[in-house]
């Protein structure tokens, strides 16, 4: 007999490989527990299959577990009830027609054990019992699905978990003046990496609290500043970002070719780049403008064969200050102490 | 408009997967300099392009674009996608020109977004 052919249509890009694995790797992290309906509706074995019929409409369930003094002794699904229907014999107590050998699982199990009693045995749902094995929940594969579901959307949610901690790092370390630097070396020509910087430097003033519009403005100037390393400088260079609650300090650094008439290279329009660059949406001559706009302040140090230092500086008002503390007080005595550089 | 809507007008397909395409835009820019973005785009505007480049991609995460057109059936390559899917830009691709894709939405009442963030 032959094998089905490989269906090579359906290509699994490495994204979906990704949800695809962090979905197997929940169904062994999850319990059952986390996942299961609580409060089952538990029926007597005394109960009437017509009631059961009335149950299963108003709740809209389509089985249920059996508990005699507690304790779980069978479990009745639609198919008894159109057993007991085709008999006519709706008026029969619950125990004459529920299945009797009842598969549990342990609420403390992984969800992966669920799923193995689903695939082997043809069950659509199964009591879930405590060590005691007293009756705590059911679970269907739909309880499966929604679960998996949330825990993905929780992970979600662990970005704003990050973005808490990191927010709180100002207030939590205590010092007379706090500062997190991050530094990024950037190669020359490596053009597919351009903008990899300045992404985690954005992400980063985010997750520490900086408002959309502050790190906008240091993700838009910080990126053409990265590019001009990549494009003008001809060993690359390094990126140093220094974060304090009421400003940041952004620093471009090289070691060559230098900037022969700083005022020209911040003309709109002045541009050494080759046609190369064009073709990648930069080269256009208006990447030292654009950073202008986007700082509150710039300065511009460059000699011809030895390089470029760019400084720019951001400042934060009182009410967009990083760390609550900051943002409460409004302090901002520090705030002056570091410009002897400054010259615009 | 809704992201949904306007994929309809221009005839477009998604793709990447997983970013919101029931979210807002509020208005466009359309731009093949990516200098131009970074210089006259709001944020949340959906960028229309003829550049097909991870550079576009990038630019569309530092400038807040709402979702990423490419006109004229542009192809981005894997590795944008991949991108893209990690920062949920959506990437969309149109059969229409750039001149037919603008007038497209304009008619359809999507506003301009191309001015500096400081002329407000
Ligand atoms: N780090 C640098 N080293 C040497 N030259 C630079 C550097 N940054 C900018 N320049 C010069 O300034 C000019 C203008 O820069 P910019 O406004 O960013 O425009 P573009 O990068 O599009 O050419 C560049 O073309 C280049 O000649
Ligand atoms: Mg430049």
């Amino acid at each position: 007999m032959d094998a089905e052919p490989l269906r090579t249509d359906r290509v699994i890009t490495d994204g979906a490989a990704n949800l695809i694995s962090r979905v197997e790797e929940l169904a062994y992290e999850l319990t059952i527990a986390e996942v299961m309906s609580r409060d089952p509706r538990a029926i007597a074995p005394g109960t009437k299959m017509g009631e059961v019929m009335e149950t299963f409409r108003e709740a809209r369930i389509s089985g249920a577990p059996v508990v005699a003094n507690g304790e779980l002794v069978g479990i009745v699904s639609l198919e008894d009830l159109i057993r007991a229907l085709r008999e006519s014999n709706i008026q029969a107590p619950v125990g004459e027609y529920m299945t009797r050998m009842v598969l549990t699982v342990k609420a403390h199990s992984p969800l992966i054990e669920a799923l193995k009693v689903f695939e082997q045995r043809h069950v659509g749902r199964l009591p879930v019992v405590d060590d005691d094995n007293r009756l705590v929940g059911i679970i269907t594969k739909g309880d499966i699905t929604s679960g998996v579901m949330r825990a993905l959307q929780y992970d979600y949610q662990e970005e704003e978990v990050r973005k808490y901690r990191a927010r709180h790092l100002f207030e939590d370390i205590v010092s007379d003046r706090t500062s997190l630097t991050l530094r990024y070396k950037i190669a020359h020509g490596a053009f597919a990496q351009g903008g990899n910087a300045s992404s985690h430097i954005k992400r980063a003033l985010l997750r520490l609290g900086a408002s959309p519009q502050i790190a906008r403005r240091c993700g838009i100037a910080i990126y053409e500043a990265e590019m001009n390393l990549i494009i003008h400088a001809t060993n690359g260079g390094m990126i140093r970002i220094e974060i304090e609650p009421h400003r940041i300090l952004m620093e471009a650094i090289d070691d060559g070719p230098g900037i022969y008439d700083v005022e020209q290279a911040m003309q709109p329009g002045y541009s050494t780049a080759p046609d190369s660059i064009r073709e990648l949406g930069f080269g256009a001559g208006m990447g030292l403008k654009n950073i202008q706009r986007c700082v509150d302040d710039m300065y511009i140090d460059s000699t011809p064969g030895r390089g470029t230092r760019l400084e720019l500086r951001i400042n934060m008002p009182p009410q967009e200050s990083l760390g609550d503390a900051a943002r409460k007080t409004g302090t901002t005595e520090e705030r002056d102490d570091h410009t002897t550089n400054h010259r615009r | 408009m809704k992201l949904t809507e306007l994929i309809q007008l221009i005839d477009g397909a998604v793709l990447t997967r997983g970013a919101d395409l029931n979210r807002d835009v509020r208005g466009g820019c359309g731009a093949d300099l990516m200098s131009d973005v970074l210089a006259y785009s709001q944020p949340d505007a959906v960028l229309l392009t003829g550049l097909c480049t991870s550079q576009v991609v990038r630019t569309a995460m530092m400038a807040d674009v709402a979702a990423i057109i490419f006109v004229r059936d542009k192809q981005p390559t894997e590795e944008m996608i991949q991108l893209a899917n990690r920062e949920q830009i959506p990437l969309i691709s149109s059969p229409h020109g750039m001149f037919e894709v603008c007038g497209r939405l304009h008619n359809a009442g999507l506003q301009s977004l191309e001015h500096a963030y400081d002329e407000g």
